[in-house]
């Protein structure tokens, strides 16, 4: 259980599939616009209940309850080679061929 | 509330949350009296330059790039390449150039006695927002498209949703659509809270300074005025604002090129070409269309009015610029994020056409980070099957490709049809009726072009 008061995340479908606005592409049109919003749990909930939720500017919001103490994960990504390859051709062409030798 | 009663109370809901009556601009046919809305809505350049200087903005220092000089030079004709300088905007307080444009409409936020704002932006302009709506205890909330509908966010606009959050801002985050427009409009009903739009006289006029601080960084620093200044263009403030402070400091012909990342291929609004995308700003899904309808933005009539600027149109490749971005760091030691540099993959190549005793100043950097940084984007892109490999980026196919260029001298423009550009911006504007001569003339001053090209696009069009 997941207590009142706690800094959590919802998710809610504001626009289901046939509510979509006109004139978008077919892919978009065939899933819902969904919102996430986070705020402080109004009551005691579980995940996945339906909940409602105090945001940072103590507007209220509904929907589905995704996580308790919600952080974010980004991160610099998987390593990539190329970038090495870049720095080594430009650096060669400037400053010459043995600069790390 | 259904889609459509919200968006059929747009204009009311607008005039509410700008403090603007942009009828009062309006006359004729189709016309609409620009000068007098920036003049009337907007403060002038001393103003900004206070509000600005007090609130960590504006200043930022003009950097010579040396060594990218050097690599220009190398692929250029003897006698040819032009010095490149980097304004490094990424150094205002929120770490990019749109700090100048929440300053202003903040700051006239607090003055109208609002007690909070919105913007609707995926970009760096919330975090701008959300900084300046800091240090006047504004509340702040930032609507953004973040989300395909797997739920995979794209992380450049995920670590803005964190900078946001750092800096006191209420974040809603949505799935792929326009229809973020309509749950924009809904807070704005509901909070009452001021619209800062990228696209008000505020948000551009605060852009004036680095117009005009690049003319005075340049004249300072090496005694002449700048040939070229080279400005990434998305929804066309930063040029528009660049270009009108540039006018406001001399009247020296200097050459303003645009210049976007191009995405042709990828639909803005389709949810799986969304995270197939590295660029989330700064691209052509952005640059060509408000181009061409600047009031397709989120105020009836947009401050961001490019055509009436611009010199030259480029588009570089995804490649190109994460070349550049990588270039950035290893030569000049500057670590910054790559939408901010597709100018200076455009300036690279642009630069090699002057000769040396020329200038072209790419006029901004941002910020750079987890998610944002091109390693980050480079690594999702390869999650998400983009064929990344060194080649020749005119093979790039947007969403399917990212080439690297296997030599520096394969990074090359590609100039875009002003003329075709111009024409489209006509025909987006015509209404049924009769023009007169009042709309003829604002239809030339939209295209800086004369009457008679407007009545000749008029009959093009027509014969179509």
């Amino acid at each position: 259980m997941i207590p009142k008061h706690t800094w959590v995340q919802i998710r809610k479908v504001v626009l289901d599939a046939s509510h979509r606005a006109p004139n978008i592409p077919e892919d978009t049109k065939q899933v819902p616009l969904v919102m996430w919003v986070k705020g402080y749990l109004e009551h005691d909930a579980k995940i996945g209940d339906e909940v409602t939720i105090r945001t940072l500017t103590n507007r209220f919001e509904t929907g589905t309850l995704m996580c308790a103490n919600p952080v974010f994960t980004h991160n610099y990504g998987d390593f990539v080679i190329e970038n090495l390859k870049i720095a080594s051709m430009v650096k060669t062409i400037v400053f010459g061929g043995d600069l790390h030798e | 509330m259904s889609y459509q009663a919200v968006m059929s109370r747009r204009n009311e809901i607008m005039k509410a949350s700008v403090g603007i009556d942009y009828n009062t601009y309006e006359y004729g046919l189709l016309a609409f009296d620009y000068e007098k809305m920036m003049k009337e809505a907007g403060y002038s350049l001393e103003e900004i330059k206070q509000i600005q200087s007090a609130n960590g903005v504006g200043n930022t220092p003009l950097k010579v790039c040396k060594n990218i000089t050097t690599l220009v030079r190398s692929v250029s004709k003897p006698g040819f390449g032009a010095r490149i300088f980097i304004k490094d905007e990424a150094l205002n307080d929120s770490g990019s150039f749109k700090a100048r444009r929440a300053s202003i409409a903040c700051y006239h936020a607090k003055t109208l006695g609002f007690k909070g704002v919105i913007a609707a932006t995926s970009g760096n302009y919330g975090a701008a927002v959300a900084s300046q709506a800091a240090k006047y205890g504004l509340k702040c909330i930032i609507v953004q498209e973040c989300y395909d509908s797997r739920g995979i966010g794209q992380p450049e606009i995920i670590e803005k949703a964190r900078a946001c959050e750092a800096y006191g801002a209420e974040v809603i985050q949505l799935s792929v659509g326009p229809e973020l427009f309509y749950v924009f409009l809904k807070l704005l009903e509901e909070t009452k809270y001021f619209n800062a739009s990228l696209y008000t006289p505020f948000g551009i006029s605060g852009v004036e300074t680095l117009g005009s601080e690049l003319i005075e960084d340049c004249l300072s620093l090496t005694g002449s005025f700048p040939d070229m200044v080279v400005v990434t263009n998305a929804g066309g403030g930063n040029l528009t604002g660049t270009a009108r402070g540039i006018a406001k400091v001399t009247s020296k012909p200097i050459t303003i090129v645009g210049a976007s990342v191009n995405l042709k291929g990828l639909h803005m609004a389709s949810d799986t070409d969304f995270n197939k995308k590295s660029f989330t700003t700064g691209h052509t899904g952005f640059g060509i269309p408000f181009m061409t309808y600047p009031d397709r933005s989120d105020v009836p009539r947009s401050a961001a009015r490019p055509l009436r600027y611009i010199d030259k149109y480029v588009t570089v490749t995804q490649g190109e610029v994460f070349f550049m971005t990588e270039t950035l760091v290893a030569l000049e030691g500057i670590e910054r994020g790559p939408a901010g540099n597709v100018s200076l993959a455009a300036a690279f190549h642009l630069a090699q056409s002057l000769e040396q005793d020329k200038i072209v100043i790419v006029q901004e950097t941002e910020y750079t980070g987890a998610g944002k940084h091109h390693q980050a984007q480079l690594s999702f892109a390869k999650a998400n099957g983009i064929d990344v490999y060194f080649g020749n980026p005119k093979d790039e196919v947007p969403g399917k490709s990212i080439v690297l260029p296997s030599h520096p001298s394969l990074i090359q423009t590609e100039e875009l049809d002003l003329n075709y550009l111009k024409q489209s911006c006509i025909k987006h504007q015509l209404k049924p009726g009769t023009l007169s001569m009042d709309d003829l003339a604002y239809l030339a001053s939209e295209v800086r072009e004369d009457v008679a090209y407007v009545e000749h696009t008029i009959e093009i069009l027509k014969a179509k």
